[in-house]
């Protein structure tokens, strides 16, 4: 089963200060690291160090563009399995190997398998609904969204 | 639209922007087109929302945000989106959307992210949204996330 994901890093002020300088927008200049480690008094290789070892220690999930897929003519949607606990690690190995399964997370609920697909097309959401509900026997319950009030995924470090 | 320079980009990217000194030229190099090109298709892709943002995505709890919940209400249709505007505004909401009902299930209608470093910092965020929701709000739940199962991002094939 993958790994829980769910500890708290050791973070010093300067980790502290780059996360929270790299989740605004990063500059689209010739040496964009230069430019942020300005910003922080840090050197260009220091923030190119860090952010690799932030990285590899999974206190950053990713960094880069995040791409929205319906303003490609993709499509997103929220989905949720009701999981009988005996069997949940064999089915989040299922549903995680789709790559159409952006993330995932167990959730305390009768409906403790939360996961989002993204896909290219519309028509790819029913597909991958159908490749997991073949592949689990379980029913997915869909959540498309309908509207969307407010996203922005930051976080005080 | 997008081209398919801009799908060579895109599928370039989706994993992270190389961690190098010249992160674009190093991209212009893998798609062979100048780098002002890259830069150019990027700040366009940035203006049509296509990039939300060029940025870390963190890990909650490495962060020490260890009290993760979906908080899910149902609240009455005719009010639903005046009033998930309004939640969506709460300095602690990261997502805020409006999703269908699966009755008789799943009767919520409005779904909020609420983070707290500890139970009781994210209790009191619910007990925010509860109280700007009122009477509206028929009844909610939170589902907390106990383990991260798979968080890669979008992935488009080559």
């Amino acid at each position: 089963m993958t790994a829980k994901q769910t500890e708290s890093a050791v973070l010093d002020a300067t980790d502290r200060a780059l996360i929270n300088a790299l989740q605004g927008g990063f500059p689209l200049c010739d040496q964009p690291y230069r430019a942020v480690g300005d910003t922080l008094g840090l050197s260009e290789s220091a923030v190119i160090d860090r952010l690799q070892s932030l990285l590899d220690r999974k206190v950053l999930t990713r960094f880069g563009p995040m791409y929205q897929i319906e303003r490609m003519g993709g499509a997103f949607v929220l989905a949720a399995l009701k999981v009988p606990e005996a069997d949940y690690e064999r089915i989040a190995a299922a549903v995680n190997a789709l790559p159409a399964v952006a993330h995932n997370y167990r959730r305390e609920h009768a409906l403790n398998m939360w996961f989002v697909l993204a896909t290219e097309t519309p028509s790819g959401i029913a597909s991958a609904i159908q490749e997991i509900e073949s592949a689990t026997d379980l029913q997915v319950y869909a959540f498309p969204k309908e509207r969307e009030y407010f996203v922005e995924m930051k976080l005080d470090a | 639209m997008l081209d398919a320079v801009d799908r060579q980009l895109i599928v370039a990217t989706q994993a992270g922007l190389p961690l190098v000194p010249r992160p674009y030229h190093a991209l212009a190099e893998t798609l062979c087109i100048p780098v002002t090109e890259v830069q150019a298709r990027l700040a366009v892709m940035l203006e049509m929302g296509v990039i939300r943002r060029i940025g870390a995505v963190p890990n909650h709890y490495a962060l020490g945000y260890r009290s993760n919940g979906m908080t899910v209400w149902d609240v009455e249709d005719t009010q639903v989106d005046i009033l998930g505007a309004q939640v969506g505004a709460l300095p602690f909401v990261t997502h805020c959307y409006r999703r269908p009902r699966i009755l008789p299930d799943w009767p919520f209608n409005l779904f909020a992210m609420v983070h707290g470093k500890t139970y009781e910092e994210a209790s009191g965020h619910i007990a925010g949204i509860a109280t700007l929701l009122g009477t509206a709000c028929r009844s909610h739940d939170t589902l907390f996330s106990s383990h991260i199962l798979k968080k890669t991002g979008l992935r488009i094939a080559v």
